[in-house]
C-alpha cells in the first residue's frame, strides 16, 4: 500500500511536515517493500491560496491510499475523502518514525479536519 | 469628477475627511455622490445618516458543475489560478469562497460543463444624505473577497458631478479595486512611523497605478516630522494639514459631520476640496 507522509526533505529520515498543504515534500512510501519517492510541493507551498486543495489533488493522483501529516485543515480533507484517501493526522518524529506509528496502530483515522480553514 | 480618499494605515480620518468633502460640496449646489467603498466595514452612514431608498442584493458568479457531462479531464483545476478547483477521482470539487469569478474554468471546460450561478455575497444601500446621494455595500459576514461588492458599489454610483469615494484601508486588491480609475487620489495619513509606513506603501500603490495623487496629514500637530520630510524628498504635495482637535473626536463621537460642527476643520476641508477639483499639481 502506498502512503504519503509530509516532510520537511526528501528522505526518510527527514521531520515530519506538520503542515499539509504547504509541507515542503511529500514521501510517497511503498509500506509493502519500503521504498519510496520524493515529491516536492514547491508550487502549492508558494500558492497564496488554495495550497490545501491542490496539494490533497496531488497526493490523490500520486495513488496514495492514505496520509500522515501533522494538521488537515477542512478543504484538503473534504478534497482527499472525495479522493478515498484516509487521513491520519497528528503524525510526528521523522517520516520513518511516522510510518511505524502508522504500521503498529498508534495513529488514528481523522473523521473530521483537525484544524480551522484560513478563510472562515 | 471622482476623487478617492484612500490611506495605508486604518484609523488615520479617511471617513471623516470623506464625509466632510461630500457634504461640504452638496451644500454648494453641485450633484455630488458619497461612495462607501469599505465594505467590510462601511461607517459612513454613521454621519451621513442616509434616507435608503432602494436595497438589492449582491452577487458574485461561481461555477456550477454539471456532474452529467463532465468527464474529470482535470483542465478546469489546471486552468483555476486561485487553487479553487479540484478534479480527485471521479468528482469535481469547486470551493466557492476562493472563486475569483475570472469564468476561465468555463472557458477551458471542453464538454462544455461548467455554468456560472450567481451567489448572494452582500447588500447594496442606495438613498439620499439631503441633496448628497449615497451609496454604500454591506459585504455578508465570513465573506471572504470584497471587489465584487465594491464593484457592485461603483456600478451603482448615480452620474454626477462629483463623487467621492471612501476606500478600505491598506493597499491590497480591495483598496485597487476602489480606486481604480479615479480622478485624483487623496492619501490621509498621521504623522506617526505607523502613519508613514503605511503611506509609503500607498504612495507606491498609487504611482503602480499611475494616479494622480496627493496627502492630507491628520492630527498634524501631534507625533514627529517625519511624514513631511518624506513627502518633500519624494516631491509629495500635501494638500492638507488638519489639527489634532478635541472638538473634532468629540462630533465624531456623537455622529455628527465634522464640517458642521468644527468650523476651524471646516475652513481646512473647504480649502482641499477646492485643491482637490482645481486639478492642482500631482
Amino acid at each position: 500500500m502506498k502512503v504519503a507522509v509530509t516532510a520537511q526533505g526528501a528522505d526518510l529520515d527527514s521531520p515530519v511536515d506538520p503542515r499539509f498543504g504547504r509541507a515542503k515534500y511529500f514521501l510517497l512510501v511503498d509500506t509493502d517493500s519500503g521504498e519510496f519517492t520524493a515529491h516536492d510541493n514547491v508550487q502549492n507551498l508558494n500558492a497564496l491560496q488554495g495550497a490545501g486543495i491542490q496539494a490533497a489533488q496531488a497526493v490523490v493522483n500520486l495513488g496514495a491510499q492514505a496520509v500522515l501529516t501533522g494538521n488537515v485543515g477542512p478543504k484538503a480533507f473534504t478534497t482527499l475523502q472525495a479522493g478515498q484517501v484516509a487521513i491520519y493526522p497528528h503524525a510526528s518524529g521523522t517520516v520513518r518514525q511516522a510510518v511505524e506509528q502508522w504500521r503498529s496502530g498508534n495513529l488514528q483515522p481523522a473523521a473530521k479536519a483537525n484544524v480551522e480553514g484560513h478563510w472562515s | 469628477m471622482k476623487i478617492a480618499i484612500a490611506s495605508g494605515k486604518g484609523g488615520t480620518g479617511k471617513t471623516t475627511i470623506a464625509t466632510s468633502l461630500a457634504h461640504l460640496a452638496a451644500t454648494d449646489g453641485r450633484t455630488v455622490a458619497y461612495l462607501d467603498c469599505d465594505v467590510e466595514e462601511p461607517n459612513g452612514h454613521l454621519f451621513l445618516k442616509p434616507q435608503i431608498l432602494r436595497e438589492e442584493p449582491i452577487n458574485k458568479l461561481i461555477p456550477v458543475v454539471d456532474a452529467d457531462r463532465c468527464t474529470h479531464c482535470g483542465l478546469c483545476s489546471q486552468a483555476c489560478r486561485f487553487g479553487a478547483i479540484a478534479c480527485v477521482g471521479q468528482q469535481t470539487l469547486i470551493f466557492t469562497e476562493l472563486c475569483h469569478s475570472c469564468g476561465g474554468c468555463l472557458l477551458v471546460c471542453p464538454q462544455e460543463a461548467i455554468r456560472e450561478v450567481p451567489k448572494p455575497i452582500g447588500l447594496l444601500r442606495i438613498g439620499t444624505s439631503g441633496p448628497l446621494q449615497f451609496v454604500e455595500g454591506v459585504l455578508n459576514v465570513g465573506e471572504a473577497m470584497s471587489p465584487p461588492a465594491i464593484h457592485a458599489v461603483k456600478d451603482a454610483a448615480p452620474d454626477v458631478d462629483l463623487t467621492i469615494l471612501d476606500c478600505p484601508p491598506g493597499t491590497s486588491c480591495p483598496v485597487i479595486e476602489s480606486v481604480r480609475g479615479c480622478d485624483h487620489l487623496l492619501l490621509v495619513t498621521e504623522p506617526t512611523p505607523f502613519g508613514l509606513n503605511d503611506l509609503k506603501l500607498a504612495v507606491e500603490m498609487a504611482r503602480a497605478l499611475k494616479l494622480r495623487f496627493g496627502v492630507a496629514v491628520n492630527r498634524a500637530n501631534t507625533g514627529d516630522r517625519e511624514v513631511w520630510s518624506y513627502c518633500r524628498r519624494q516631491r509629495i504635495d500635501i494638500l492638507a494639514e488638519i489639527p489634532d482637535d478635541r472638538a473634532v473626536a468629540e462630533a465624531y463621537s456623537r455622529g455628527e459631520i465634522v464640517v458642521e460642527s468644527v468650523p476651524q476643520v471646516a475652513e481646512c476641508i473647504r480649502s482641499l476640496l477646492e485643491t482637490l477639483q482645481s486639478g492642482a499639481p500631482a
